[in-house]
């Protein structure tokens, strides 16, 4: 297991109206995934659910880092960054339930979160596939000569692709804007990290490759964001990558189907001990930020926003059955979408 | 109309593309300082410089993934494999992301990008370089796949892939780059998807020849004539997807039978594919099974006597369509 920071939460707290809404995003991001699994286990979610629970400072910590013209992409477990990206709660549980106004329509599902219009441009269902597709959306930021930058995260389990050293260094080789973000919950679905990796010191991992790398405390959001604000900056301005470690852990499972007998509920709870979301709401107490009444507040609004996208997916058809063949091809005169 | 090799031909369709459109660029191993590893992109990078003509390091999977995510940035990227044998490294991102990711994003995005490769048997590189793969691309999805098999196919084709808003599977042969032929001038002579070239015609004999053995199915059907008194009418499909299904059952309903004719193995192939389609929509016009003539079902061979017999030649086309009309023993197509 590797060592657990220490909390560091009272450096680089933003201003009161963004540390609020820091709080507010991750505590939806938390109330949603716990709603999911509960629809999960009531068959209202079908497939795998990979939830993020325990790794929201990792996400919003991140996304926070960006501007709305950035790009994101993430891997499986990609509920939570389309929220943090803004995509409506009510799309994300809709495609959830596999349902027409899911944010893919039904075609995508948990693993496949995707919203153009906020520039999250996917979640990717395979480990370490969506390396090169970020890559790509780097080179295009590039190639328009905008100062656009990449944001891509993938867990650690997915450092030991071929994509990963393939990726890493065409992107230093070619220069390209893109922060690649390893979030180290210490797993490989049940494979420890020490048990899948022979450098357990993820952000070394790059340095051959050409690209240099850092760490942030994945359970701290303030310590995750001043780290990823400074890796996008230097990204945005050198035109080169940049490797960001994620120090963090998942409370839950590797899916809703892992009966978790990899690891002792010792180690599980020692984690939750540092659980991202009361420790920056607490910290922001300290700060006099907020208080306690408005931290109350503030769940009982994702809760309810959460009711809302239940009540929201519920009621959304499921996609027709005439639509099975649409968004398969581009059709024009000479591609009409369905084989013969 | 100029004389162009298949090589130059493409050289000329990919030229005249980046001129055209600001967005398209080339990726691929050996393509630029190199000329490519069979002289298709030679001069480009000269004309276009590193921006546009990029050389990159061997890494297949991302290589089409760079293309995949660039497509999705709004670009139009072309990436050779240098082969289609490497293209099996790349499989993840040509099934999971490039033809995938419009349908699993409920078509909020599209995937414009063309992968570039030869095929081909017949140079003594054996098991691991000599591969013929348009089934397995035709199997997916949300791909198309061309497969030009003269010099004005050979733009035609790729200029509209690089035009098209569709992943494109644009296979070459190594065989054919050096072929000459007549190549309509003219920055907008396309050839348009899903339109089969009627090669010769006839009346006896329907012969689909795809890649390659489209040549090998032309020379079979002159001898064919002038040897036997049969006179075939050969097609070649040009795209697979989408496939010009209505040409070929038009020239079944004439000639009542059929011989398809590929490179790549029997079980799931192009051909196994076309006879159950031709079944399927022409069987009461059918006076013969439709004939299978395709490459051994044996990864192939290094020694060059065994490679001759592993991949189809005239005969073999001359005997099976022999055999629909009656004029031999009919024999099963297919291997172990």
């Amino acid at each position: 297991m590797t060592d657990i920071p220490e909390p560091e939460v009272t450096q680089g707290i933003p201003e009161p109206g963004a540390a609020r809404e820091w709080l507010r995003t991750m505590t939806l991001i938390r109330r949603f995934e716990e709603r999911a699994g509960e629809m999960y286990a009531r068959a209202k979610v079908g497939g795998f659910l990979h939830l993020s629970i325990g790794e929201e400072a990792t996400i919003v910590g991140s996304t926070r880092a960006l501007r709305e013209t950035d790009y994101l992409v993430s891997t499986y477990r990609s509920h939570g960054y389309a929220l943090a990206r803004g995509t409506p709660p009510e799309k994300v549980m809709a495609e959830l339930f596999g349902r027409v106004d899911g944010c893919c329509g039904g075609h995508g599902g948990s693993m496949h979160m995707f919203d153009l219009s906020r520039r999250f441009m996917g979640g990717y269902g395979i480990v370490g596939g969506n390396l090169p597709i970020a890559a790509g959306i780097g080179l295009a930021s590039d190639y328009g000569d905008t100062d656009d930058v990449t944001l891509c995260t993938f867990g650690d389990g997915a450092s030991n692709q071929g994509t990963f050293g393939e990726t890493l260094n065409l992107a230093a080789l070619w220069r390209l804007p893109v922060v690649f973000v390893v979030i180290n919950n210490q797993f490989g679905m049940g494979t420890s990290l020490e048990r899948h990796s022979a450098v357990t010191d993820l952000q070394r991992k790059g340095e051959s490759l050409g690209v240099p790398g850092t760490r942030c405390d994945g359970m701290d959001v303030a310590d995750t964001h001043a780290v990823l604000a400074e890796a996008v900056r230097r990204v945005r301005e050198d035109r080169r990558p940049v490797l960001v470690e994620a120090v963090t852990y998942r409370f839950r499972g590797h899916s809703m189907a892992d009966p978790e007998e990899y690891r002792s509920k010792e180690e599980v709870a020692h984690w939750r001990e540092r659980d991202p979301i009361p420790a920056f709401g607490e910290a922001l107490e300290r700060e006099g930020i907020l208080d306690a009444d408005t931290r109350a507040e503030i769940d009982r609004e994702a809760t309810a926003r959460v009711d809302q996208a239940v009540e929201f997916a519920e009621a959304s058809p499921f996609p027709a059955p005439e639509s099975l063949y649409e968004d398969v091809y581009v059709r024009d005169e000479q591609v009409h979408g369905a084989y013969h | 109309m100029a004389e162009l090799r298949y090589r130059e031909a493409l050289n000329a369709a990919l030229r005249e593309e980046l001129r055209r459109d600001e967005r398209v660029l080339l990726m691929g191993e050996d393509i630029g300082v190199f000329g490519g590893a069979f002289k298709v992109t030679d001069g480009l990078l000269e004309e276009f410089g590193e921006r546009r003509v990029r050389d990159t390091p061997i890494s297949e999977n991302t290589i089409v993934g760079i293309g995949v995510g660039a497509a999705m940035g709004g670009l139009r990227p072309v990436v050779e494999l240098m082969t289609i044998n490497f293209a099996l490294l790349a499989f993840d991102q040509i099934v999971n992301s490039a033809a995938h990711i419009r349908y699993m994003f409920g078509g909020q995005v599209s995937v414009p990008l063309v992968i570039r490769m030869p095929q081909g048997a017949g140079h003594q590189l054996g098991p691991t370089h000599s591969h013929c793969l348009e089934a397995m691309f035709l199997h997916v999805p949300g791909l198309l796949v061309a497969v030009p098999s003269t010099p004005a196919d050979a733009k035609g084709l790729l200029k509209t892939a690089i035009r098209d808003e569709n992943p494109v599977i644009f296979i070459e042969h190594e065989s054919l780059y050096g072929i000459r032929g007549e190549v309509p001038e003219g920055e907008e002579e396309t050839v348009a998807f899903g339109h089969a070239r009627i090669a010769r015609e006839g009346s006896d004999v329907t012969i689909v020849g795809v890649s390659r053995m489209a040549l090998t199915a032309e020379r079979a059907a002159e001898t064919l004539a002038s040897e036997h008194g049969v006179e075939a009418e050969v097609i070649d499909p040009r795209t697979l997807r989408p496939l010009d299904l209505e040409t070929i059952l038009a020239s079944v309903r004439k000639t009542n039978r059929c011989v398809v004719v590929e490179e790549g193995w029997p079980h799931g192939g192009v051909g196994a594919n076309l006879a159950a389609l031709i079944a399927e929509h022409a069987f009461d016009d059918l006076d013969a099974p439709v004939a299978r003539v395709s490459g051994a079902d044996v990864p192939m061979p290094y020694s060059k006597p065994l490679e001759e017999i592993a991949f189809p030649h005239e005969p073999q086309v001359i005997e099976a369509a022999l055999a629909t009309v009656g004029k031999r023993p009919a024999t099963i197509s297919g291997g172990a």
